[in-house]
C-alpha cells in the first residue's frame, strides 16, 4: 500500500490564488497583473486586499509582458496571471527580450497547462510550455503537483531572484503533500523509495505516479517515485543517484513528449549515464474537448500508462 | 521672452548644436569601424538624445538601475544604438574608448541595446520592435507606486507603430492615467523597405494617438530651438490625467547630406570614401573618442 493518501481535492490554481495572497500581506514588493482572467486565475482576494498593488490589463497579453519588466526595474516583483497558451506561445518574444534576455525579476504564473484544461479544446490546451520555456536562457521552469505544493511554490519564487514561470492546472486533484512544506527551487522530491524502477513526475503526474507505484508494489516491483517540480534547473544531483540503483526511469508530464521533463532527463541520461526510459507523454498531438479524465486516459496520461511503461522499461534494462 | 531669456536659450542652442556635431562624428564613425548598424535614424534623433541627455533629462552617471529617484528613459526602436551609445558615453556612464567595440565581439555595446553585460545607462534591452512603450508605462506605473515624482521618457520609431503591442500599452496608458511619462515618436517616415507610406502608411498618426486617449504634441526634431521648446510643452503637460506623446518630424540621415531623407542609410554603413566625406560635414567639437 501507498504511503499516500488524500482526503481533499482542490486545483493548484487557488494554491497560486492563496499563495498570492500571503505574499500580498508578507511582501509589500509583490505586485500582480492579469489580462481579463482574474477569476480563473483565483488572483480576485489578492485584488480585493491590495487593489493598489492589483493592475487589470485587459486582453493584452504582450503588453502585460512588458509592463511587468518594466515595473521590476524598480524593485516591484511582478507576477503575471493568464492560461499557460497566452503565457508562453503569444507572447514568447516579448519574454525572450523584455524578461529573459533583460533578466527581470518577472514571475510568469500560467494556469489551465495541458489537456485537463477540458472542454475548451485545443486552442487553450498548451502541450508546449515547458519546451519553450526551458529552452529561454535564464529562465527557471516550476510545475508544482498539488495546491499545498503550488502554494509554496508561489511564495518561494517570490524570494528567488529573476524570471520564473510557473505552472500550474485547473481541475481539483487531490492534495497529497503537507501543508507547512518548505518549496526549495530546483530540488527534487522523493515521495517513495525504491530499488527497480526510478518514475520521475511533474505536475498533475505525480499522483497518478503515486497510484501506479501501489499497483506495481502488489506486482512485486518497487518503484522511486520523484517529484520533479523544477523542470530547470533540473536536479541532475537526485536523478542520477536514483539511476545508478535502479537503472532504468519512466518520465511522466502532462506536455508534449518534444521539449519536456522526458526530454530534459534523456538529455541528462545520455551525457553521463545511458540508460533505458520510457517517456508518459503526448506524442506530436494537439489535445481536443472533452473531460480532464477521458482526455488524460485518451493521451495516454493515466496511472495506467505508467504502469504499462514500467513494465516495458524493466524489460529494456 | 524678455532679453535676458532669450539669450540664454540661445546659448543653450548653441552649446548642445555643438554637442550634436560630436555626437554625429561619433555615430558615423561607430558604424564606420564596424561595417555595420543603422546610421540613418540615430542622425535624424541625435539632437533629441543631445537635448534630452544634456538638459532635460534628470539622471545620473553614477548608473542606479533601478532609476529610484531620478527620470528614466527607454528606447524601443534598439537599432538607433549609435547615438544612445554616444550620448551616454559623452555623459560620462562609460569611458568613450569604448565606443570603438561597437558590434564588435566581446563587447558591452552590441548592435541592439542589452543589460547582460552590465552597460551602464541601459535597463532594458530593446530591439525586437513595440516592446518598449509597454516597458516605459511599467516603469512609469510603478513611480506612482513607489510616489517617486520623476517622469519616464520613451522613444519609439514610426515604423514601429506597425505593432499591435504599441496600441496595448497605449490603451493601457491612458486607462490608468500615466500621466508621468513623456512618448516621443521619430516620425522620419522611413522604414528598411522604403517610405512608411508605402509600406504600412500610418495615415492620421496624430488623430490615432489623441483617440487612445493621450494629449498630443508636434515638434521638428532637427530644430533644437523648435525641439527644446517642445520638450518644455510636453512637460508642462504632464501630471494632468493623460500620457503624453511628441510626435516628432526629423529627417532620416540629418547631418550628412548624402544620407539625408532615404531609407537606404537605414542600416548600412559608410565606405572609406563616405565617411571622410561625412565626416567633413561634422565639426569635431569635443574631441573624437
Amino acid at each position: 500500500m501507498t504511503k499516500y493518501t488524500f482526503s481533499e481535492k482542490q486545483d493548484t490554481r487557488s494554491g497560486f490564488g492563496a499563495g498570492l495572497l500571503e505574499l500580498g500581506r508578507t511582501n509589500p514588493k509583490v505586485v500582480a497583473l492579469c489580462a481579463d482572467l482574474t477569476g480563473s486565475l483565483k488572483m480576485g482576494d489578492f485584488k480585493k486586499e491590495f487593489p493598489d498593488r492589483f493592475f487589470q490589463v485587459g486582453i493584452a497579453e504582450a503588453n502585460m509582458m512588458g509592463l511587468a519588466a518594466g515595473m521590476s526595474i524598480s524593485g516591484l516583483i511582478p507576477f503575471t496571471g493568464t492560461f499557460a497558451n497566452f503565457s508562453t506561445g503569444r507572447v514568447y518574444d516579448q519574454i525572450r527580450q523584455s524578461i529573459a534576455y533583460s533578466e527581470k525579476n518577472v514571475k510568469i504564473c500560467a494556469s489551465h497547462a495541458g489537456v485537463t484544461l477540458g472542454e475548451d479544446g485545443a486552442t487553450h490546451q498548451i502541450l508546449e510550455d515547458l519546451g519553450m520555456m526551458r529552452m529561454l536562457p535564464n529562465m527557471t521552469v516550476i510545475n508544482p503537483c498539488d495546491f499545498n505544493q503550488t502554494k509554496a511554490a508561489t511564495i518561494a519564487i517570490a524570494d528567488y531572484h529573476g524570471p520564473v514561470y510557473l505552472r500550474f492546472g485547473r481541475p481539483k486533484v487531490p492534495i497529497f503533500t503537507p501543508e507547512d512544506q518548505k518549496f526549495e527551487v530546483g530540488k527534487a522530491v522523493r515521495f517513495t523509495e525504491g530499488n527497480d524502477v526510478s518514475i520521475f513526475a511533474t505536475g498533475h503526474l505525480l499522483w497518478h505516479a503515486i497510484e501506479a507505484e501501489a499497483r506495481l508494489a502488489d506486482r512485486g516491483i518497487s518503484a522511486e517515485v520523484i517529484n520533479i517540480h523544477t523542470i530547470k534547473p533540473l536536479d541532475e544531483t537526485a536523478i542520477l543517484e536514483s539511476i545508478s540503483k535502479t537503472k532504468c526511469a519512466v518520465t511522466a508530464e502532462e506536455h508534449q513528449l518534444n521539449g519536456g521533463l522526458g526530454d530534459s532527463i534523456a538529455q541528462l541520461l545520455a551525457r553521463y549515464q545511458p540508460t533505458p526510459q520510457e517517456m508518459v507523454a503526448v506524442n506530436d498531438q494537439f489535445g481536443e474537448s472533452g473531460k480532464p479524465a477521458e482526455l488524460m486516459e485518451k493521451y495516454g496520461l493515466s496511472t495506467g500508462d505508467i504502469f504499462d511503461s514500467v513494465l516495458k522499461v524493466i524489460e529494456r534494462k | 521672452m524678455n532679453e535676458t531669456t532669450q539669450d540664454t536659450r540661445t546659448s543653450k542652442i548653441e552649446e548642445l548644436s555643438n554637442i550634436s556635431s560630436q555626437v554625429r562624428r561619433d555615430i558615423v564613425r561607430m558604424v564606420h569601424a564596424c561595417q555595420s548598424g543603422h546610421p540613418g535614424a540615430s542622425l535624424g534623433c541625435t539632437d533629441f538624445f543631445v537635448a534630452l541627455y544634456f538638459h532635460y533629462l534628470k539622471h545620473n552617471s553614477d548608473f542606479n538601475l533601478s532609476g529610484e529617484g531620478e527620470d528614466m528613459f527607454f528606447l524601443s526602436n534598439g537599432h538607433i544604438s549609435p547615438v544612445w551609445y554616444s550620448v551616454l558615453a559623452r555623459s560620462g556612464y562609460f569611458p568613450l574608448q569604448e565606443l570603438a567595440t561597437f558590434r564588435k565581439i566581446n563587447s558591452r555595446l552590441q548592435g541592439h541595446p542589452a543589460t547582460e553585460e552590465g552597460l551602464p545607462g541601459i535597463r532594458i534591452a530593446s530591439g525586437s520592435l513595440g516592446q518598449g512603450l509597454s516597458v516605459a508605462v511599467g516603469a512609469a506605473q510603478a513611480k506612482k507606486l513607489h510616489q517617486d515624482p520623476n517622469t519616464v521618457y520613451v522613444l519609439m520609431g514610426d515604423g514601429e507603430q506597425q505593432e499591435g503591442q504599441i496600441w496595448e500599452a497605449a490603451m493601457y496608458a491612458a486607462h490608468y492615467k500615466i500621466d508621468n511619462l513623456i512618448a516621443t515618436l521619430d516620425y522620419n517616415g522611413q522604414q528598411i523597405d522604403g517610405p512608411v507610406d508605402e509600406v504600412m502608411s500610418l495615415k492620421n498618426i496624430q488623430a490615432k494617438w489623441k483617440a487612445f486617449g493621450w494629449d498630443v504634441i508636434e515638434s521638428n526634431g532637427n530644430d533644437l530651438s523648435n525641439l527644446t521648446a517642445a520638450i518644455e510643452l510636453a512637460q508642462s503637460r504632464t501630471r494632468q490625467g493623460k500620457p503624453v506623446i511628441n510626435i516628432m518630424s526629423t529627417e532620416m540621415g540629418y547631418g550628412v547630406d548624402f544620407m539625408v531623407g532615404t531609407h537606404k542609410w537605414h542600416g548600412i554603413a559608410p565606405n572609406d570614401q563616405q565617411l571622410a566625406d561625412a565626416l567633413s560635414q561634422l565639426e569635431e567639437t569635443l574631441g573624437d573618442y
